[in-house]
Formats: structure tokens, C-alpha cells, sequence
């Protein structure tokens, strides 16, 4: 559409996208946010699998502990762009303490992560997030008051150019922005099934529905990665497949997702990659197929099996 | 300088019994009662209400002032806390309603004795002066301190040793788990208002005997104070409570030696800032922060 | 017509003045409490302005509005070294911390002989009229409902609801909150010094924790939760002596009554109406558009 293409131009701040439509090498503008394509462009887009030439994120030697305990020891993996890689493992074994760590809410005592060629772990979560770092969370952290289509404008936050001053005398810029930004959300929700519930406050949704509510939140302003926080808990099957099929459409598009889940169909189905922890240790690392083989992992799972009988 | 001890211990003992009970309930509740200096207020008007007017004695005008903090602890429990209790925001809420109550109170004072400063008759309590070394005392500031002493004491025994104690730091620790558990626990909380509010109302008509001065806004400058010990002592600690009165207390005294009698009210919330910013958690407190 | 307002005003005068100004403050807290701060410094940061314009226009005879404004200044300069450390405070502690910072204030002025100490200062001349004051507030107004919906207004509202998410989203939580917080602190001030020049005086003790505490409850009788609330209920509150005055021959004393009344207000409202009085207009509307929700999504029952 050329004139929405003529608007993204002129936002001076962010990386111009070729209207060629080949794919630019991923890079890291002042302000980084590397834009995923919308369904419309996906046509003309190359897949991710030609482009990444380097692992999107390196977490090298990651350890954290909380007083005595050590919830993450030595963790080291990466994700290449475009994949959907997997990060199971046992309950207790410090899967949300590596995604808190990296999206920045917590800071690690040790070891140091990299998006592309920038170094992450010491950033605040706000920085991270400018980078293109998005994350859903283990309990839902919804704006609980606020509407569902309000979410995702908060989500749209680094998005928005319109300062307070235009605002103020009612800049036609201003105005255009927010219809433009205002449509993008509604397809967003249409994206993840909300149509229609756009005025609903999002305490009133049901648990599913939450869940996609904050993935589409975390999709508002374009990612390039997208941690989710077993955002499956408490789907049912089909619920749950077609949270998968989501996850594929977005990573064909271009985007990374670090996907921490319990439902290990769901993992299988979805990743390319699976990182799987115990203890806080990374103890394998491969395709879905190779790490269901993988004698540790059993044990692993299997012990937990017979202890919970 | 023995003499600034004594000055600086006596004024930290008023201090201490005070934040006592601010502290119990906060630990308990992770509420602040903005209405404990009220409940100070008002005792030390009962107290003088029965020695004026009914000619009573100052034992038995005591333990009236007393009831009458207890019952008032627990019309705060049943009013200003707990029908907020379901609601998310509680502590937000707890103070406003607090407050609230603390103006009803403090209206209703004001009407009923006037915004004048009263007085205790002087022969309310016997006068007697001692002397340690080069440092002068009265009786009454004896008898303060050594109350102050033996109820701080005896509450930190009530809630260390007892069943009712033990209930109590269960409610703190994990409110759902205590209810699980087969605890009372609106009992427990309705006990602790009312042993909170009995402590505040002993302190009000102390301070109110010794500074011979009983007024509608007596509560407000001790309430400040009071939330610098709290703060200073570790919110929820009753050690924390005692140790931080006695160290304001002394440290007041210091300062007006030092610095001159304007510093005196500025000290103690120079120290809540320094400890707010340096060291939240004070000198005993057990979590940091609250966790939002 | 014009007549009876004119009549109205000047018999009301000394209301609607107060009233104006009242409301002013009561915005000034709105703005930190919309970002979920419970900030009780604005007391403090009123008493900076009305000491910075009393005594610019005494001393130094700098004209009006420049005054006003370097009340407002102060105020906000004052407000950026305190806010850093202590807006990392959360809930209980950032409110016990800001009032200890309003009774330093307080203490600092009393204390401050060049200022008249303990007696504050005496025959501010008579600058500010009703329009100074009303110009202001209808400005603030306009701000904040330009604010609403705006990239910051979506920010404050999501940092009051929940500060970790809203930082993953990308939202510089502390850069906000120190903006929130000298922004209050700035309007305060404003509002300090336009008293200063309405009621000759300046009393130290008028800028301490009881003040503070009237601005809170501007803001919970009339709602916190939108920006008229806070204005409504400041005219409440500041109309209640007049309205008990009608009363006086029922027993009522206007005095000892007032506090009276303000407090079993606020205890009600906080009981059974804790988003403030505006929450009684907007109740029915809620409801429709929530039934027409509910509505909409029976009939688009989808897969």
C-alpha cells in the first residue's frame, strides 16, 4: 500500500524497509526496532532461513542465585533469528529466571548476554525493550483495568512520535498517527482472535483469551524477539494448536521467539530448536527429535514423573 | 551530659510505647494506622476527664483511659480496616479511612473540649525528684520509663511465646496459610487493634501528664516521630520500635545540645530520610520493601 | 442575568478564589497519582512557591507573573534531587518518605528568620484575582485532557497499574515518575504563590502535613481515577463550611463541624464510593456500554 509505505518513510527514526522487498541484514539502529512484515507483505518477503547469518541472541555462562539458591548456573544457548527455539525442563528449573534475566527485570550475577552484536544484561528493562525485546509472563500481567484495545496501545508505546505539545494544539500528524496506530491494534486482535472485544476490560476476558490478549500486547510495536512465558497453561488442545500455528506465521515472518512451555506437544509442533534445563543447568540442546532421545532429559522428566507417582 | 541521657531516654521511652503499637499492627497488616495518634489524643483526654471531673484517681483514671484505647482500637478494626480488607488496594485505602477516622476523632474533640490547651490538676501524680550523679529526675519520668520498659517487654513476650502471639506472626507471615491452618484470624487482628490502640492510648496520657499539656492536636507532631521510629527501627519490629524511640529520644537531646533547640523536630525526619534512602529496611525490619 | 452573577461573585468571592486554587492543588497531586505515587510532598512544594513569589514581589519587586511562575520553578527544582532517591520508594514508603520531606520544609521555614520564622510573612500585597487563577486552572484542565489519551497518559495509567510490565514494554518508568512528580511539584508551587498574593500572609504551618493531607482528600472525595475528580472534590470540600452555615441553626458549628463533616465524607467515600463522587455519573453509562459488550460478543459468537 503506497501510502502507508510513504508514512513509514518519512518516520525519520526508524530503519526504512526497502520497498523491494528483499529483507534487510538485521541491524541495530540508535533506536533498534526492526519491524516484522504484516500479513499483506508477507508475500514478497524471503524467508528468515536465507537472511540470519548469526545467532539473534548468545546467553553465554548465565548464573543467578536468590540468597543460597542457585535458580540458574552456567547457562549458556543460542537462538538463531527467525527460529522458534524451545526452553523446557521441570518445574523449579529456572526457565522464567533466564527469561526475567534477559528481558531485564532481573540482572544476572554473572555471565553475559547479546542481541546481534549488542550486549544486553546490563540494560534496564525499558532499554532491552527498545531493542525489540518482548515478553508475555507466567501469571498474566495484564493492564487488568484497562480495556483490551487500550493493552496493545500501551504496547504500541515506543511506536508513537507524537509529543506532548502536538498534542496540545491538536497537530494533524498527531491525529494521523493515532488512527494509523489504531488500526494496526485492531488487526493485531483480529491476529490472535480478539475481534470485537476491543472496549472489553481485560479482567474480563477468559484465561485464554488473557493469555493471547498479552501476546498480541507483545506484538504491538513490532519485536524482533518474542519471549513467551508458557503462554499455552491452561489452553485446551485445539486452543493450543492454534496458539502454535500463530508462533509459526509469526516466526515465517521474520520474528525470533523463545518459547518457555510445559505442553511438550506443543514444543515438538512448534520449534526448531529446544534448549532444555534442569537445576538450573542447561543439560541438552538440539531439534525437538534429538532431545526427546536425549537419556538425560528423560531422566529428568521421568524422575519428576515418579516423584510426583 | 548525664542529665541529656536521662532528658533523652525519657522523651525516647513516650516515643517507643507509641510506635509500639504502630508497628504491631503494620507487622501484622502491612497497614499504617493513621488513626493511633488519635486513639494517643483521646485516651489522654479520658484520663483527664476522670481525674477532673469524676475527682478519680490517677491509677484507676489510667486503666479508664486505657479501655477507652481498646475500644477505640476496635472500632477502628470494625470500621476503617475491615471492610477494605478484600479490596486490592488495601494499604491505600487503610490510610484514607484511617485518616478519616483520625479527623472524626479529632472533630469530636475539638467539640466537646475546645481547641484551648487543658491541663492535669498538679497533684495528679506524687512529685518526687531523684538525682543520679549530676542528673535530675522525677518520679513520674520513672515511672514512664520503667512502664514504657515492662510493656514494650511484655509484648514482645506476648508475641514470642504465646499461642496468641504465635497466631499473630502467622497472619503476618502468610495471612491465607494462618486461615488454613485454623487460625481466628479476624480475632487475631481484631486482638491486635486493640492491644496496638491500649499501648498508644498508656503513651498519650503519659505524654499528656508529664508535658502537662492535653490538646485536640496533641497526636500530630508524636505521629510524625512516630513514623521515623518505625521506619528507623524496621517496620514490623517491636525490638526495632523500643531500640528506635530510645535512639530518637537521645538523639533529639543531642541535637538541641549540639545544634540548638530549632533542630530538634527536624532530626527526626532527617533520620527517616537517611534511613529510607541508605538502608530501607531500618535496623530490624525483615522484608525490604513491599512487594507490590 | 449578569447582574445576579456579579451579585453571586461578590458575595462568594473569597470561595471561589479559595476554591480555584484548592482545585489547582488538588490537580497538582492528581498528576502523581495517576502514576500510581502517593506522593505528600505537594503541601511542601506550595509552601516553596508561596515564600519564593511573597518574597520576590517584597524584596526584590520582580513583576506578577514572573513571580508565579519562579514559585512554580523553585518548587520543581526543589522536587528533582528529592524525587530520584525517593521515588524508588514503593507504595507506604514513598508516602512516609514525602511527608517527612514536607515536615523539613515546614521546620526549615519556621526556623528561617529571614523569612519572618515562626511568623511567616506578613502583607503580601493583593495581586491575584480570580481570573490569574481561573486562566491556570482551565489550562491545567486542558492538559490534562489532551493528556488522556496521549503516549504519556497511556504510560502513567499502565505505571500505575503495573510497573514491571510496563517497563518491558518500553516505558522509562523512573523517567516518568520524576517527570510526574516535578510536574506536581511545579503546579503546586504555582498555586503556593498565587495564595501568597491573595491572602497577605504566609504561614509556615499552613504547608505542613494536615494541608497535605486536605489535597488527598480533594482527590478521594472527588475520584482519582479522572482529572475532573480531584476539582470536584476540592469545590466540595472548600464549599463545606459554607453549605454546614446553613445548617447553624440546627446546633451546627461551622468551626469544630467542618472537620467534622470532611472526615465522615471521606470515610463514607472511601467505604462505599472509592472511585471518588464523579463514579456516580459514570456509572450508568459504564454499564450500558459493558451490556453493549456483552451484547456484541454473543452476537459475533465465533469459532
Amino acid at each position: 500500500m503506497a501510502a502507508a509505505a510513504n508514512d513509514r518513510d518519512r518516520d525519520a527514526a526508524r530503519p526504512c524497509r526497502p520497498l523491494s522487498g528483499a529483507l534487510p541484514t538485521p541491524t541495530l539502529a540508535a533506536e533498534g526496532i526492526a519491524r516484522t512484515m504484516m500479513p499483506s507483505e508477507r508475500a514478497s518477503a524471503p524467508t528468515p532461513k536465507e537472511t540470519a547469518s548469526r545467532p539473534l541472541l548468545v546467553v553465554e555462562n548465565v548464573r543467578k542465585a536468590f540468597g543460597g539458591v542457585h535458580a540458574v548456573e552456567s547457562v549458556s544457548f543460542q537462538i538463531e533469528a527467525g527460529h522458534v527455539q524451545g526452553l523446557i525442563g521441570p518445574n523449579g528449573a529456572g526457565k522464567t529466571t533466564v527469561i526475567n534475566i534477559i528481558s531485564g527485570l532481573l540482572r544476572a550475577d554473572g555471565g553475559t548476554i547479546h542481541l546481534l552484536d549488542r550486549r544486553i544484561d546490563q540494560l534496564p528493562p525499558h532499554k532491552i525493550a527498545a531493542l525489540g525485546v518482548r515478553r508475555t509472563h507466567q501469571n498474566i500481567r495484564l493492564f487488568a483495568k484497562m480495556s483490551v484495545l487500550d493493552n496493545v496501545t500501551v504496547g504500541q508505546h515506543l511506536l508513537r512520535r507524537e509529543t506532548l505539545v502536538e498534542r496540545l494544539v491538536f497537530a494533524p500528524r498527531g491525529r494521523a498517527e493515532s488512527a494509523r496506530l489504531h488500526a494496526e491494534a485492531e488487526a493485531l486482535l483480529a491476529r490472535v482472535g480478539l475481534q470485537g472485544r476491543a472496549r472489553v476490560p481485560a479482567a474480563a476476558l477468559s484465561y485464554g483469551d488473557q493469555r493471547r490478549l498479552e501476546i498480541a500486547r507483545a506484538l504491538a510495536s513490532h519485536p524482533r524477539l518474542l519471549l513467551l512465558d508458557e503462554p499455552a497453561a491452561g489452553m485446551n488442545h485445539t486452543e493450543a494448536a492454534a496458539l502454535g500455528e500463530l508462533m509459526r506465521d509469526l516466526a515465517a515472518q521474520g520474528l525470533t521467539i523463545l518459547l518457555v512451555e510445559h505442553n511438550v506437544q506443543l514444543v515438538m509442533d512448534v520449534c526448531d530448536r529446544v534448549t532444555v534445563l534442569n537445576f538450573g543447568r542447561v543439560i541438552a540442546h538440539g531439534t525437538p527429535a534429538e532431545v526427546t532421545r536425549d537419556p538425560e532429559v528423560i531422566a529428568a522428566y521421568l524422575g519428576t514423573d515418579e516423584e510426583t507417582g | 551530659m548525664a542529665q541529656q541521657i536521662v532528658n533523652g531516654i525519657f522523651a525516647g521511652s513516650i516515643y517507643a510505647l507509641f510506635a509500639v503499637g504502630y508497628t504491631l499492627v503494620f507487622g501484622i497488616l502491612d497497614i499504617l494506622n493513621l488513626a493511633h495518634q488519635a486513639v494517643f489524643m483521646m485516651a489522654a483526654f479520658a484520663a483527664l476527664q476522670a481525674v477532673l471531673k469524676w475527682k478519680w484517681n490517677f491509677g484507676p483514671a489510667l486503666l479508664f483511659a486505657t479501655a477507652i484505647a481498646g475500644v477505640l482500637g476496635i472500632l477502628i478494626y470494625y470500621i476503617a480496616y475491615r471492610p477494605l480488607r478484600r479490596r486490592p488496594d488495601t494499604y491505600f485505602s487503610t490510610l484514607i479511612s484511617t485518616i478519616a477516622f483520625a479527623a472524626i476523632l479529632e472533630a469530636l474533640a475539638l467539640r466537646w473540649y475546645g481547641a484551648r490547651t487543658s491541663r492535669f490538676p498538679l497533684n495528679t501524680f506524687p512529685d518526687h525528684t531523684f538525682h543520679i550523679g549530676s542528673a535530675a529526675f522525677t518520679l513520674l519520668q520513672a515511672v514512664i520509663v520503667a512502664g514504657a520498659l515492662v510493656l514494650t517487654l511484655g509484648l514482645q513476650a506476648l508475641v514470642r511465646y504465646t499461642r496468641l502471639g504465635k497466631a499473630m506472626r502467622a497472619v503476618a507471615e502468610n495471612e491465607r496459610a494462618a486461615r488454613v491452618l485454623g487460625i481466628d484470624v479476624e480475632r487475631v487482628v481484631l486482638v491486635s487493634f486493640a492491644i496496638s490502640s491500649a499501648l498508644g492510648g498508656i503513651a498519650g496520657v503519659m505524654y499528656g501528664l508529664v508535658y502537662n499539656s492535653v490538646a485536640p492536636g496533641m497526636g500530630h507532631a508524636v505521629e510524625l516521630k512516630g513514623l521515623s521510629v518505625i521506619v528507623l527501627g524496621g517496620m514490623g519490629s517491636i525490638p526495632g520500635a523500643v531500640l528506635g524511640g530510645f535512639l530518637l529520644g537521645l538523639v533529639e537531646v543531642a541535637s538541641v545540645a549540639q545544634l540548638g533547640s530549632n533542630t530538634r523536630d527536624a532530626v527526626a525526619f532527617i533520620v527517616l530520610f537517611a534511613i529510607l534512602l541508605l538502608r530501607p529496611r531500618g535496623l530490624f525490619g525483615r522484608r525490604l520493601v513491599r512487594e507490590v | 442575568m449578569l447582574g445576579a452573577l456579579h451579585a453571586f461573585y461578590t458575595q462568594h468571592s473569597a470561595l471561589i478564589q479559595v476554591g480555584g486554587i484548592n482545585a489547582i492543588l488538588a490537580i497538582s497531586l492528581y498528576f502523581t497519582l495517576a502514576t500510581g505515587l502517593l506522593s505528600l510532598a505537594n503541601a511542601a512544594f506550595m509552601g516553596i512557591g508561596a515564600y519564593t513569589g511573597a518574597l520576590l514581589t517584597m524584596r526584590a519587586h520582580w513583576p506578577f507573573p514572573l513571580v508565579v511562575l519562579a514559585g512554580g520553578v523553585l518548587a520543581a527544582t526543589t522536587a528533582v534531587p528529592l524525587g530520584l532517591p525517593v521515588l524508588r520508594l514503593r507504595g507506604v514508603f514513598l508516602a512516609i518518605a514525602t511527608i517527612g520531606f514536607g515536615e523539613v520544609v515546614r521546620i526549615f521555614f519556621i526556623n528561617w528568620s529571614y523569612a519572618g520564622g515562626a511568623l511567616g510573612i506578613d502583607g503580601v500585597p493583593r495581586k491575584t484575582t480570580w481570573w490569574h487563577i481561573y486562566l491556570a486552572l482551565v489550562l491545567l484542565l486542558f492538559i490534562c485532557w489532551r493528556l488522556r489519551r496521549s503516549r504519556a497518559g497511556y504510560a502513567m495509567e499502565a505505571i500505575r497499574q503495573d510497573e514491571a510490565a510496563s517497563a518491558t514494554m518500553g516505558i522509562n518508568v523512573t523517567a516518568y515518575k520524576v517527570a510526574v512528580f516535578v510536574a506536581g511539584a511545579f503546579i503546586a508551587g504555582i498555586a503556593g504563590s498565587l495564595q501568597a498574593h491573595l491572602r497577605y500572609i504566609v504561614d509556615p504551618n499552613d504547608y505542613g502535613f494536615s494541608t497535605a493531607v486536605d489535597i488527598l482528600v480533594y482527590a478521594v472525595v472527588g475520584g482519582m481515577n479522572v482529572f475532573i475528580g480531584p476539582v470536584i472534590g476540592a469545590a466540595l470540600i472548600t464549599a463545606l463550611p459554607d453549605i454546614l452555615r446553613q445548617f447553624t441553626s440546627l446546633g451546627v458549628q461551622p468551626g469544630p463541624d467542618r472537620a467534622l463533616a470532611s472526615g465522615i465524607v471521606l470515610l463514607l467515600v472511601i467505604l462505599f464510593l472509592p472511585e471518588g463522587l464523579v463514579s456516580i455519573a459514570r456509572f450508568r453509562p459504564w454499564r450500558r456500554r459493558q451490556t453493549t459488550a456483552i451484547a456484541t460478543q454473543r452476537a459475533r459468537a465465533g469459532p
